[in-house]
């Protein structure tokens, strides 16, 4: 509790947490519940049929797909990017730190754009994968590019800033004992970054099951076959099948909330060790 | 291990860190860098580790060059700064790390860690996590961490700076005693001159990346060869006119002329030891330091700085008081004198 005399008047601090609040409940809570009212509307069972359409397993299936290629590659990429531009200094370290950030920066639909104008009929490989037979825009593959292009920044954002402030001493120290660089970066590197890496890895996953734009523009809507969960959650929507389509939605929202939960939790992890090292490191005595 | 090192070199970017170091250390000795921060104690230490390597110059270790050998294959223990212990780990294995890497057998690391952990007084913490030790605990723990797999070398990198200061003047003894207790040659870098006193063989002075002296604490106290080392190692005050001073005055007046404070002695006219090498100043400025006071005397055309018990009678401003100097430092051009009272020696005998 601070002082009287250096606090804001009641009403103002009132005024303030009113706004905070009712902004939060017109734009996030009021919208979650929508999507699961709706999603329930016509019973449990109606629900259940939705979901377990022929269609809307294949988007499921097709998600699930694309996620657990897109987040292993990402994490990966992440380690390695991140590792790099914390641990060493080498030519073009900035222009990789630069080009991280390029998916957050570019719409999806232009990420999305980007396959189409490499792969697709009129492309620049277009006439070359027509003759070998393979398929890329409209199919699976474009639809994992896309995502992994989308993607791709969630684990190294998360991990630089932990390695950054980590330094490299302990590296250091390991290798003064003798260690290997491969046995330095399981056994030091690694094991320091895991909760970081955890949850780059869970916003990764949540982005790749939940992305729209760039998927849309390289998908084709193929029923059954190239449709993804978001996907078929609009197409649904323009079938004027709104019970069906919320209930496909709220497979998504359910996936938001454990992200959040999972979020929360390592946060809560988190902050109890550094208020351990706070508590601990402050005092000297032995 | 003996090392020896010519002519190091090591810059970054367009700073010289180190500008052609050269020196060398005996087998088993216990040596200290000493220098403010920035005059390239900690580059040399990392260049003796293998963790920069130099631009120029040589490093070798019992005569064999190393300077393009990794640090893995260097058999050194580093203990930095803040420790770096791997926070993931326990102490045990922490201690352990570097055990495994040698492949040891199981039951003999357990032996050896044992061993150190007693060693160092470590006992009951085998299982806390380095964020759960106080500052003291966690140097040790990086201390037996770098013995364990039995180094040639051992490199400290400012070993006390992270640690408090009350608890810092116990480390100290501690870690000096150990080191001798298990004879590994070792390099310490620190900027507390105290530190480095108390529990250095040997010194290195470096100041912008070159070496001032190299000598015993007390070698290097006696005969500063330069002022900075002067001002390092104790404390100096400067004298503008030092031939005017009785007992001074074949001194002439080339170089500059210093003088420490323990070197002086001051009092009223039955407190002094020697009245003919005397002279007469005036208190200028009066300071409680705590244990004494410390005075500031005009003497002609000095000004000079002695401590006051606080056991004696107390000085005021303008008191006239009495001032023995027993010895000068003169430098010129680099090259120190030592000049003692000479009206002091005629009358002793």
């Amino acid at each position: 509790m601070r002082p009287r005399h250096l606090d804001e008047s009641p009403i103002f601090r009132w005024v303030f947490i009113s706004i905070a609040l009712l902004f939060l409940a017109f734009v996030l809570v009021m919208p979650l519940a929508a999507v699961l009212t709706q999603a329930f509307a016509k019973g449990i069972e109606v629900y259940w049929r939705s979901i377990s359409e022929k269609d809307a397993l294949s988007a499921i299936r097709l998600t699930l797909i694309t996620a657990a290629i897109v987040v292993p590659l990402n994490s990966l990429f992440g380690v390695a990017a991140a590792w790099a531009i914390t641990k060493f200094r080498f030519k073009g370290r900035n222009l990789l730190i630069t080009f991280i950030d390029l998916p957050f920066a570019v719409s999806p639909v232009i990420s999305g754009l980007i396959f189409v104008l490499l792969f697709g009929a009129q492309g620049w490989l277009g006439p070359w994968l027509q003759a070998n037979d393979l398929k890329i825009i409209y199919a699976v593959p474009g639809i994992v590019l896309a995502t992994l292009f989308v993607t791709f920044p969630f684990v190294a954002r998360e991990l630089i800033p932990i390695m950054q402030q980590q330094g490299r001493e302990e590296e250091e120290a390991a290798a003064a004992m003798g260690a290997g660089g491969w046995r330095i970066f399981w056994k030091i590197t690694l094991p320091n970054v895991k909760w970081g890496l955890l949850y780059g890895m869970i916003l990764c996953n949540a982005r790749a099951m939940g992305e729209f734009g760039a998927v849309s523009v390289v998908s084709g809507h193929i029923r059954g076959q190239t449709n993804t969960i978001p996907l078929h959650v609009e197409i649904l929507y323009n079938e004027y099948q709104f019970t069906a389509s919320f209930a496909v939605a709220s497979l998504l929202v359910m996936l938001a909330l454990l992200t959040l939960v999972i979020q929360s939790m390592m946060e809560w992890k988190h902050r109890l060790q550094s208020a351990n090292e706070f508590k601990e490191g402050g005092a000297d005595v032995h | 291990m003996y090392i020896k090192v010519e002519g190091l070199t090591k810059s970054f970017g367009s700073f010289q860190a180190v500008k052609g170091v050269s020196f060398e250390i005996q087998d088993g000795k216990l040596v200290g860098f000493l220098g403010p921060s920035g005059g390239g104690k900690t580059t040399i230490l990392r260049m003796l580790a293998g963790l920069e390597f130099p631009d120029d110059g040589e490093i070798l270790f019992d005569d064999v060059r190393v300077n393009d050998l990794p640090p893995q294959k260097r058999n050194i223990g580093f203990v930095f700064q803040n420790y770096a212990l791997f926070r993931h780990m326990s102490v045990f294995d922490n201690i352990a790390f570097g055990l495994t890497v040698q492949k040891r057998k199981k039951e003999e690391i357990r032996r050896r860690v044992e061993h150190l952990i007693e060693l160092t007084g470590l006992q009951g913490l085998e299982r806390r996590l380095p964020h759960q030790l106080s500052g003291g605990q966690r140097q040790r723990v990086a201390f037996a961490r770098a013995l364990a797999p039995e180094p040639k070398l051992l490199l400290l990198d400012e070993p006390f700076a992270a640690i408090d200061a009350k608890v810092r003047k116990e480390l100290r003894i501690w870690l000096r005693d150990m080191i001798r207790q298990v004879g590994v040659t070792t390099v310490f870098v620190t900027h507390d001159q105290e530190e480095a006193v108390e529990i250095a063989d040997d010194i290195l002075i470096m100041s912008q990346g070159k070496i001032e002296q190299h000598g015993s604490p007390l070698a290097i106290y006696r005969e500063p060869a330069t002022p900075f080392v002067a001002s390092f190692i104790g404390e100096i005050i400067e004298l503008s006119d030092a031939s005017s001073l009785t007992g001074f005055e074949d001194m002439g007046q080339s170089g500059k002329a210093y003088v420490r404070p323990e070197f002086i002695e001051a009092g009223d006219e039955h407190e002094i030891s020697d009245r003919n090498a005397a002279e007469r100043g005036i208190v200028k400025a009066v300071y409680f330091r705590g244990r004494s006071w410390q005075i500031d005397v005009q003497v002609g055309r000095n000004r000079i700085t002695v401590y006051r018990s606080l056991e004696q009678r107390t000085w005021k401003v303008n008191d006239e008081v009495l001032v023995l100097i027993h010895r000068i430092y003169r430098f010129d051009r680099n090259r120190c004198e030592v000049v003692e009272n000479g009206m002091k020696s005629l009358v002793r005998v």
